[in-house]
């Protein structure tokens, strides 16, 4: 596999994560998007798998069979656990205009790529054209967080924006520190933890996981 | 034989491929669904049978038809011929292709279109206007994603002439291109919502309240009705070659290549049957959505079209 066949390929996956995100902004169910979100998390994993043959680089095999390991299999189950017992994976999120959320999305995609233009020059690397659909993959994160108003779609969003920042750091600088990955891992691992306890929280508290009720806290005038 | 006939040849062989492959396609399409259902069917050439029956049946006018509901069909099926002529089936190498572009050639349908949707409200029955309305919302979000769609392919072939892009496909040597996968996509879904297929829209319904594009043609009747269905079949057949030339075109007859064409003819049958029978599959595996969802389901069209046009700058 030469080095220009395996940009083809990075190319093929990363429009591929572009597409789960555009995917998991507009899924309605819940069940939906943990597929979604587990198939993002498999592109990534091959592609760091790519980037990690075609430039020699072992470390990123391993940060490869991480992201496998957790975003692909650890995160959406642990997810599908606390769906299922919160009892809420029959639960249908009604959208504000979905073809508006779907523009707004593109118009992200358009700004990040004019924002990296001048990085793309500049950078010799393999995985140079990718760093566009990193930085729209966090911006469509942040945008799902915004326009979502259920807790844990809130959460895949976020899950969604790490991603595109893995995806950054293996097209930007071929990986980061395996040191560095493995923390970050980690860290992942434990806000998913942290998140079921607020979940729960929050639905003792509101009885419910619509984040709008979270308004009734302000305190009057 | 590359005299000066050669393009008059090449030409009418093209407008006899469209004008017959088109109730055969159909036919086949109609022949492989009564099979997954487990009926028996009438056979590869019910369609011409139909069509030759409804051109010597008398036909029956409304009091208060104006030209426009006589006219349409000749309007509709000239516009359908023209496309037909103009989209390179069998040979890179068409000659009337340098008439008209990918743009025109929307425009050609449009116009086509535009007349269905006079002729339906002209009688002025409910279901016509009813159908008219539907079919103008489906094409106005539909229209946007083929042009989409298409420009993605002209930007990887720098040029928005059909013989050209095709030329440009089938000689450049093989890329890994996310944007036409992309752009195939949107296309797959735009051409189901044109030419009236399952999840859009039934075209074997007799419930007049889910119609779409035979509620516009239900006054129709005798000759027109020939023309107008015979149309309809050809939009069928010409937008599955059109994607065909346009993301699989390998197997064509090149620029100044004549003695490609028999194995053209018969590539291009092959793909044609796979096509029917990827059709038939969805529309048995699917039901027909909500006229309402059809707006999302073009909405998905065209992010796929632009996704496509964006991965074409950002990863190429």
């Amino acid at each position: 596999m030469d080095v220009n066949f395996a940009a083809q390929i990075n190319g093929i996956l990363a429009a591929l994560i572009l597409l789960t995100s555009f995917g998991l902004l507009v899924q309605k169910r819940v069940y939906g998007l943990l597929h979604i979100f587990a198939w993002q998390g498999l592109f990534l994993s091959i592609s760091t798998a790519v980037v990690g043959y075609s430039t020699g680089l072992h470390h990123l095999y391993i940060s490869a069979l991480l992201t496998l390991a957790l975003k692909v299999f650890a995160l959406p189950y642990i997810l599908y656990v606390l769906i299922h017992k919160l009892h809420i994976h029959k639960e249908v999120e009604d959208m504000v205009n979905v073809p508006t959320t779907m523009l707004i999305g593109i118009a992200l995609v358009i700004f990040s790529y004019d924002l990296m233009s001048p990085v793309r020059e500049l950078s010799s690397l393999v995985t140079r054209s990718t760093l566009a659909v990193a930085l729209s993959t966090v911006m469509l994160g942040l945008l799902m967080m915004i326009t979502r108003k259920k807790a844990i779609t809130q959460i895949v969003g976020f899950l969604s924006l790490e991603n595109g920042l893995f995806f950054a750091a293996t097209s930007a600088t071929y990986g980061m520190p395996l040191v560095v990955e493995l923390g970050v891992a980690l860290d992942i691992l434990i806000a998913a933890f942290i998140f079921g306890i607020f979940f729960f929280q929050i639905r003792t508290t509101f009885d419910s996981l619509d984040l709008k009720e979270m308004e009734k806290l302000k305190e009057e005038e | 034989m590359t005299g000066q006939y050669y393009p008059i040849l090449l030409e009418a062989l093209q407008v006899i491929i469209v004008l017959l492959g088109a109730p055969l396609l159909v036919g086949w399409v109609r022949m492989v669904k009564c099979w997954t259902q487990g009926r028996r069917s009438a056979g590869l050439l019910q369609p011409l049978r139909d069509i030759s029956k409804f051109l010597v049946k008398d036909t029956v006018l409304a009091h208060n038809a104006s030209w426009i509901f006589t006219a349409t069909p000749y309007v509709v099926f000239g516009a359908t011929l023209v496309a037909g002529a103009i989209i390179p089936v069998v040979s890179a190498d068409l000659p009337l292709a340098a008439t008209a572009d990918i743009i025109a050639l929307v425009a050609i349908f449009a116009v086509a279109r535009f007349f269905t949707a006079l002729a339906g409200l002209d009688v002025g029955t409910a279901f016509g206007g009813m159908g008219t309305s539907r079919e103008m919302m489906v094409s106005s979000l539909a229209e946007p994603a083929v042009l989409m769609s298409v420009f993605t392919v002209s930007l990887v072939s720098h040029s928005t002439s059909l013989s050209y892009m095709v030329h440009d496909i089938t000689t450049v040597s093989f890329v890994l291109r996310p944007s036409l996968a992309f752009a195939l996509l949107a296309f797959v879904l735009i051409a189901i919502a044109e030419t009236g297929r399952i999840p859009v829209d039934n075209p074997s319904t007799h419930l007049e309240l889910t119609m779409i594009h035979e509620a516009m043609i239900l006054e129709y009747s005798g000759r027109h009705l020939a023309l107008i269905e015979w149309a309809s079949m050809m939009k069928l057949f010409l937008f599955a070659s059109l994607g065909i030339s346009l993301f699989m075109p390998w197997g064509i007859a090149g620029i100044d290549d004549p003695g490609m064409i028999p194995v053209a003819l018969v590539a291009l049958t092959a793909k044609l049957a796979l096509l029917g029978v990827g059709l038939v599959l969805v529309e048995t595996g699917l039901s027909k959505m909500r006229i309402f969802r059809v707006a999302e389901f073009l909405g998905m069209a065209f992010l796929l079209a632009t996704l496509g046009m964006l991965s074409y700058f950002i990863l190429e």
